[in-house]
Formats: C-alpha cells, structure tokens, sequence
C-alpha cells in the first residue's frame, strides 16, 4: 500500500510542482485540481507512512533512521528524501491553499499572507521545481527500494525504478482526472461512492474545471501509460533473456500463480483497457467518464500488490530444488 | 584481517541436531525459532544418488546483502572476524535484510528485531569454539580462520573437495561444506 501510495503521490508532485512554475498566479483563470494536488498529497503520503510504520516489528526505534545515513540503503535514501518531500509538499500546499481551500483561507488569513510571499517568482520556481525533482526520486525510490534486494530475482532489475515512476505518474494523472470530473458531475450523480467523492471534491474546491483539463490529463495518462507499458516489457525481457533462477521469477507473473491477475487486472484492466478507452475519448468516439481514470489507479494498486507478493515468492533456491 | 569461517563435513552429519539445540540454549532462541537447522538434500540421478545432510545457519558473507540493505546500520560486520552481526536497539524491523538474504537466515525475534547466527562471537572472543561446533558429537564442524593458510579450516578446504551455498548469489560465503 505504502509503495502505491508513494508512487502516487510522486506524481502528483511531478505534476503539480510543473504548474506551479507554469502558472501565472496574478491572473484569476481556472486552475483545475492542479490545486488540491499538494494538500491531497500530503493526506495520502503520510497515510503511506502510517502503514508504513505499521509494518515496522520494532517501532519505537523508528528515530534512528534519523542518526545516519547508510548510502548503499535504498531505505535510508528513502528516509531522508521524505525529510525533503514534507516541506516542499507543504510549500506547494500553502500556495494553492486559497484556490483549493477558500474558506480555510478566509478564516486564517495569516495563511493567505504566507501564500502571496510564496507567489514570489524566485520562491514559485523553487518550490515548483523541488516538487519535480523530488517527485522524480520519490518515485524512483519505491522501484529501488524492491530492486536493492538481490535475494528476489523478480525485483533484480532496476528498471523496477522508472517503471513504478511512471506508474506513479499515471495514477496521479488518474487521480487529478477523477477530482476533475467529479467536480463536475458527482452532485447530479446518485451513486453513493460519487456523492462522497464529490463531497470531498466540492469541499476542497468549487466546482468549474473545463472539460479540456480532463481532456489533458486523459491524453497526458496515455502517455505515461504508454511509457509504463514499455518498461514493463522491457524488464520482463532482461528477466525472460536472464538466468534461470531470473526466469523461473519471471514465470511467476507470465504462466505462474500470479499470472490471471498479472494479465488481468494489471495489463489487461490497469493499462491497455484505460489506454483504447481514453484515446476513445480523445477522438470524441465514446463519451468521457472517469472509468478509464479508475482503471488505471485500480491497476497501478494491484501492480504493486503483485509485484511485491510475487518478488517475495521469488527465491534463488527455487531454480535448485526442482 | 581475519576472516572467520566454518568447514562441514557432510560425510560425518547424522543431522542429530545437537547444534541447533547448543544454539537455542546458548542464546535463550525463543520457542519456534532457531538460528541455525538441519538440511537433507539428495544430489545426483538414479540409481547414482548421494544424500548430503547439512547444518546451516547464516553465511557471514564476505559481500554481505543484508548489511548494505539496513538503513540504521544495525546490521554490520564486526572488526574481528568480518563476522555479521545485529545491533538489536538499532534495528527498526523493517525486514529489508530478511528479504535481502538469499540464505534465508534471519529472522524477527519477538521482540522486533532481527536476529540470526553471531558465530558465538562472544565465545571465540575468550578462545572458544561456537557452541554448535563445541558439542557437535561426530565432530563434523570445524571453526577458524579462513585467512590463515595455516588453520584447520584452510587445511581441510586445501586436502578435500567442497561447496558453498548459492555462490551464484554473489555473496562470497564463509561457510563451506566438505563433500
């Protein structure tokens, strides 16, 4: 869960920290959900790192993370880039604070101040460009993460890297999609999951984002879909052209145990399904809703789900004791 | 530097299980763990077989993946010996190492931290052998240094035939097993 979320939320970095630089925040147009980007991400990461927490066996020495830092450790990496992850998510917060949240903005005024000292032009591109490039190697990080430890065959490739980064970018792309669209059409709609998305959505943000924003992020998902889905066959090509310890891992997913979900819901339901819907949409073919949107953050999930109950199934003794 | 490591004579384990046993009572190993165990593989086609019977435990490898992974430091190689050990109120439970382990080797004691063979460094440290090796009743363990062409060790890997576990891991074990 943690690693979907990460991933997610190194998204919505990558993307809200390019239009926070992008924007021309002295002029009143619509800024789409672009805006609850920041504050959606620091709800969701510290969630991430509540789970992740949890899953710690010793927890009350979670502090020494904090008394070194151990380069060969993907995870102390990984520590200290969360330190840098906070303050420029909470940066990016504060500047879009009165376009997501106004009426927090107008009972604490002091925030609105802190907001327009950081809409200086300096101050934007830094922390527009820190969200980038934190965003880049938070989402780097959770593939790493997997791919440090050699003992799995299936996580042995750091393709595992870009692959979760883009991954991570696509279903934040999806994420900013649903908010958008549900914006629009969640109080019309009687389906109880939309009411209470739309709830949230029209809590943080009045509703009028333009259909050419969903348009946009439909054909930037795409994109990014379309990238995840080449790595993905690349890394399974270095593991299928690998040893055989790196090919029994790589059966696992393929014709193995995990294979029906594998095929299924991750490249089926996750990627190529989203990608014809979404192009469907962009040539005005079908109408445009949120399933694709929810596809791809569907798949993105069980991505990870499946990446990590497989690579821990994956062992070099299996190659030896057949 | 020394490099500590043991030597098995696999031609001698009955696989009676009294190292495991040392193991759990020198260390007070928690019910439904143990540090180190009893293997039985059988190598070779019909009717050419040859059952080999192991003690295992954790490698001390010389290119340790479980040391690098650890993001606190707990997991280190000791000075002495290149052994690798666990700093058991450093280590957070984050099961990195039990993952990067190709021997699977480690374990989380119940009181959340990882924990795995020491070598009895506390033993060798005052001139004795590991408990295991000490009360192995067909004297088919063998401490000492690797390093020192004049060990026991280093003599027995020179005069007989022997294997590592998974060398294709990479991770440049310490123990050997005689064939």
């Amino acid at each position: 869960m943690y690693l979907f979320l990460g991933g997610l939320v190194a998204g919505l970095m990558i993307l809200s920290g390019f239009h926070i630089v992008r924007t021309q925040w002295d002029r009143h147009e619509d800024r789409g959900h672009y805006v609850t980007a920041p504050i959606l991400s620091l709800i969701l990461l510290s969630l991430g790192m509540g789970t992740l927490f949890l899953d710690l066996e010793h927890k009350l020495y979670v502090w020494r993370l904090y008394l070194t830092f151990e380069v060969a450790s993907p995870m102390s990496w990984g520590s200290w880039i969360l330190l840098g992850v906070y303050p420029a998510l909470i940066g990016s917060a504060l500047i879009t604070l009165p376009d997501a949240m106004p009426r927090v903005a107008r009972f604490v005024p002091f925030l609105v101040n802190v907001s327009d000292w950081l809409k200086r032009p300096g101050m934007l591109k830094t922390i527009g460009f820190s969200n980038v490039i934190l965003g880049v190697l938070l989402g780097i990080y959770t593939g790493i993460l997997l791919s440090a430890l050699g003992a799995r065959p299936l996580w042995s490739s750091a393709l595992l890297g870009p692959l979760f980064l883009f991954s991570g970018l696509s279903t934040g792309a999806a994420t900013l999609h649903v908010l958008s669209h549900l914006s629009r059409h969640g109080s019309s709609d009687d389906e109880f999951t939309d009411a209470v998305m739309s709830a949230l959505v029209h809590w943080l943000r009045p509703p009028g984002d333009s259909e050419d924003a969903s348009h946009k992020l439909a054909q930037a998902d795409n994109s990014f879909l379309t990238v995840e889905l080449f790595i993905l066959v690349l890394y399974l090509i270095g593991l299928l052209s690998s040893s055989e310890v790196h090919l029994r891992a790589a059966q696992l997913l393929l014709t193995g145990p995990y294979a029906a979900v594998f095929w299924v819901f991750v490249i089926g339901m996750g990627i190529l399904l989203p990608l014809v819907l979404q192009f469907l949409q962009a040539q005005q073919r079908i109408r445009h809703t949120i399933v694709p949107a929810l596809l791809v953050l569907f798949g993105g999930l069980l991505l990870r789900f499946v990446m990590v109950s497989a690579g821990q199934s994956s062992h070099w003794l299996q190659a030896f004791s057949q | 530097m020394a490099r500590y490591g043991m030597v098995i004579d696999t031609r001698r384990c009955v696989g009676c299980m009294d190292c495991v046993v040392a193991c759990k009572t020198e260390h007070g190993v928690p019910e439904g763990y143990c540090r180190d165990w009893i293997t039985e593989t059988v190598m070779g086609e019909s009717p050419n077989l040859r059952m080999e019977i192991r003690t295992e435990r954790c490698n001390h490898c010389a290119n340790p993946p479980c040391v690098y992974c650890c993001p606190t430091g707990a997991s280190h190689v000791h000075e002495r010996g290149g052994v690798v050990l666990v700093t058991a109120n450093m280590c957070i439970g984050c099961k990195a190492c039990l993952a990067a382990c190709p021997y699977d080797a480690r374990f989380i004691h119940p009181d959340g931290y990882a924990d795995k063979c020491t070598f009895c460094i506390h033993r060798v440290e005052k001139g004795l052998d590991p408990a295991c090796v000490a009360v192995c009743p067909t004297r088919c363990m063998h401490f000492g240094d690797l390093d020192d062409p004049e060990s026991e060790v280093s003599r027995l890997l020179r005069t007989r035939a022997s294997h590592s576990l998974l060398p294709e891991a990479g991770t440049d074990p310490s123990i050997f097993y005689l064939t």
